[in-house]
């Protein structure tokens, strides 16, 4: 009887401190957001599609095996020293540490490389961060996840190779690489002026200061220059005042191809009818069109539940991106799950395990409600990448409209480069490669 | 009573050219030190010392910098973050193409470069003053960042223009653990800072506070305008540099170009004038100020729970940061520093204030 009473009590406080209170079954998550500043629309919408991806599995299905997910949020601004705070800060919360850290950012990405396999917990950078981690051998902790920028780029140039007629035409064409300028712009470079050398075309890097609300001269040079086509390669502001540039010099939009994070409904809507005809590249499709979001429709937004302000930006480019971080997040826990004790909470080492053997097929992505919604990813101890698959898509000035299928990228010279990079960060920092062999 | 002086003779040359001429001074900061030497690596864990103390230890190195320049010397710059870039990537490099470099030595080689940097975009302060001088260092800040980036040969050739630190080693020990990171930037950034404290009160100190006060009357009574302000732009830009060094080596461990942008100038500026222009005790009174309010404020947002959308409490952060800073620059103009000097005053006389 006694013991009954104190386990009601112990009940009933636990229900009293509510979600604050962490259970032994629950799975912590950290979000480094960030909510302001010149990059918040992007921010906004993918923690957001996350968040309530997070609720729909917890209300839906109860959590994973019973696990239920919780998370707390940390703003970033997008600045690297509060990303690194925000490492430090939720690193031990939960009842077994972060699970997982999405920086959403490629700076703070490179910022927490090192203190990653130190912590012991997984970095996944969905279409970002640095590129020659997706060898796995080297950058154990590291996740450049479904489509590095490099694989990113290969595809976006067989696409512009198909729109002019076959790989063989691209011979004395004019690319114009107009790029961030930072880290995450200056990323595929080399790639680009090792396909130029490939395919015979020429290409021309020009950058713009962060954030790019000044644009002018660049595309004065893209006038002078007559390029054939333009690789827009852009985040934030950067993307509508590149698009209002372009219409203003009169390059034609529909040979302007963006990279995914130039590719939301953010970076056309505000170019007004100047966005008409631009093509950008993603790994993700806008819409709610697919089971998935009717499930977060249905179980999180009916119940006024959402993470998100503004309710019409659910099936939006970003949303459905945070969606597809919240899916393979949830996976890979279910996939740890399986080898350490369904049920029960899971380290971040652990983690990494789930993420490295993670094998989203097609049937699985038919189950989750995602069947064309995002690609199929199959990872290994040595391939951190896992997809390579890009789709293109096309501002109709109304919504994104899907151009392509699935678009292969050319795996043969990105990896050479990757395991060509990596061996070289290898060597400057005295790691000795995972023999892939021996990993279970 | 706590704080009388009365009783403290200067019978010496040497008791009277002490940094801290009160007694009840030196035992404070001897106090503070062993605090922060002794008994915060012993209790404090990870998050405190890595995410809050060593960044506040390298800001408030850099404002200390530029307090030198803006406080003492009256040259108004926004390019700190530009010599603190000079001083990582100049370090980084030394470690990279010198075999066998010690680090301490790299950090200093680090500073000297950006002194020479400082040197160099302080030539304009010659001719011209005030806010037109910010104009000519705001150049400095955007050159720097731009050639950081357009030339490879700063980066060692990577792709992303990101540099990551080499390990930290000093004869063989290698500072890994958030503790011994934490006490290097400790032991570099006290002893630079008690070096400034003595220097600004030395004979070169004394002719930047000159020419702050009034150049054409420094000139007459025989300073040498050039000497002076290209001395306060080289040593405030080697203490940038060395704050640069450590925030790449002991803080993030990988930093870009673009890491160092005018924000990051704006945010030291805003440092010295919270803490105190012309104060090195504000210097670190302001970094601490700027560095932690808004990751207290982030924090304390978590109190409101769901009861606030999260876009609107990252917003109302700012607008709160922003209100403070107001608040305080109306209260007290002279900074933090200034409200310490009030409270030391009224400590002398306490309890019999007259």
């Amino acid at each position: 009887m006694k013991l009954k009473q104190s386990a009601l009590i112990g009940l009933a406080v636990a229900a009293a401190l509510g979600t604050a209170a962490v259970q032994a079954a629950d799975q912590y998550v950290g979000l480094p957001s960030y909510r302001v500043g010149p990059y918040a629309a992007g921010g906004s919408g993918i923690f957001g599609g996350m968040i309530d991806y997070f609720q729909l599995v917890n209300a839906r299905d109860g959590g994973i095996n019973g696990v239920k997910l919780i998370w707390e949020e940390c703003e970033t601004e997008y600045n690297n020293a509060r990303g690194v705070e925000c490492w430090e800060r939720m690193k031990k919360g939960g009842p077994t540490g972060n699970t997982v850290f999405h920086p959403l950012s490629t700076g703070i990405t490179y910022s927490v490389i090192e203190k990653a396999p130190a912590d012991k917990i997984p970095v996944i950078s969905l279409g970002y961060g640095r590129t020659d981690a997706s060898d796995g051998r080297i950058f154990p902790y590291i996740f450049p996840l479904l489509t590095n920028y490099w694989s990113q780029n290969t595809a976006k140039i067989k696409f512009i190779g198909a729109k002019e007629g076959g790989m063989d035409k691209l011979k004395g064409k004019k690319i114009v690489n107009i790029y961030h300028d930072s880290a995450y712009g200056k990323e595929t470079i080399p790639v680009l002026d090792a396909q130029a050398k490939m395919y015979g075309f020429t290409v021309k890097h020009i950058p713009v200061a962060h954030p790019g609300n000044e644009q002018q001269s660049q595309w004065l040079q893209v006038r002078q220059d007559k390029p054939d086509w333009v690789i827009l390669r852009g985040w934030g502001v950067m993307n509508p005042t590149a698009l209002k540039a372009a219409a203003k010099i009169g390059f034609p939009r529909d040979k302007i191809v963006g990279v995914w994070w130039s590719g939301a409904e953010e970076d056309t809507i505000p170019a007004g009818s100047a966005a008409k005809g631009y093509i950008s590249a993603g790994f993700n499709v806008a819409g709610t069109n697919y089971p998935v979001i009717k499930d977060i429709e249905k179980h999180v937004v009916a119940k006024n539940k959402s993470n998100m302000e503004d309710k019409s930006r659910i099936g939006s480019v970003y949303y459905n991106r945070g969606v597809v971080h919240g899916i393979i997040t949830v996976e890979a826990i279910r996939k740890a799950q399986e080898k350490y004790g369904k049920g029960k909470s899971i380290t971040g080492e652990q983690m990494r395990w789930g993420i490295e053997n993670l094998n989203i097929d097609a049937a699985l992505l038919k189950k989750l409600g995602a069947e064309g919604f995002m690609p199929p990813l199959k990872m290994s101890c040595a391939n951190h990448e896992g997809s390579g698959l890009v789709k293109f898509q096309q501002w109709d000035g109304d919504k994104w409209k899907v151009l392509t299928d699935w678009i292969e990228s050319d795996q043969k010279l990105v990896r050479g480069m990757v395991e060509e990079s990596a061996a070289k960060y290898a060597k400057e920092k005295n790691i000795t490669p995972r023999d892939c062999s021996k990993e279970g | 009573m706590l704080y009388r002086e009365a009783g403290q003779f200067k019978a010496t040359y040497a008791e009277d050219q002490r940094i801290f001429p009160i007694r009840q001074d030196r035992i404070a900061i001897a106090l503070i030190l062993v605090f922060f030497f002794v008994l915060v690596p012993a209790f404090a864990n990870q998050y405190w010392l890595q995410a809050i103390l060593v960044p506040v230890l390298i800001f408030s190195l850099a404002a200390i910098g530029l307090n030198i320049l803006t406080g003492y010397a009256g040259q108004l710059s926004l390019g700190s973050a530009a010599f603190m870039a000079v001083g990582a990537f100049a370090a980084y490099n030394f470690m990279l193409r010198v075999p066998g470099m010690p680090i301490l030595v790299a950090f200093v080689l680090g500073g000297l470069c950006a002194a020479g940097v400082g040197i160099l975009f302080g030539l304009p302060s010659l001719r011209i003053k005030g806010f037109y001088l910010a104009v000519a260092t705001l150049a400095a800040q955007f050159f720097v960042v731009w050639a950081l980036t357009k030339f490879p040969w700063f980066s060692n050739n990577s792709s992303s223009g990101v540099i990551s630190a080499q390990q930290v080693k000093i004869l063989g020990y290698a500072f890994v653990s958030p503790e011994s990171k934490y006490l290097l930037t400790l032991a570099v950034v006290t002893v630079l800072a008690l070096a400034a404290k003595n220097l600004v009160r030395s004979s070169i100190g004394r002719s930047w506070m000159a020419i702050r006060d009034m150049d054409v009357a420094a000139e007459v009574i025989g300073f040498r305008p050039m000497r002076t302000k290209l001395s306060a732009f080289a040593i405030s830009s080697f203490y940038c540099g060395v704050a640069g060094a450590l925030y790449a080596y002991t803080y993030l461990g990988t930093v870009e170009p673009e890491g160092f942008n005018l924000d990051m100038s704006f945010k030291i500026l805003f440092m010295i004038i919270i803490g105190g222009v012309g104060s090195i005790l504000g210097s670190f009174l302001g970094a601490a100020f700027i560095v932690l309010l808004p990751i207290f404020l982030n924090i304390s947002m978590h109190v409101l729970g769901d009861a606030v959308p999260k876009g609107l409490a990252s917003n109302l952060e700012l607008i709160v940061f922003g209100g403070l800073i107001i608040f305080f620059l109306i209260v007290e103009p002279h900074g933090l520093a200034r409200l310490w000097q009030i409270g030391k005053e009224k400590l002398r006389l306490w309890p019999f204030p007259h």
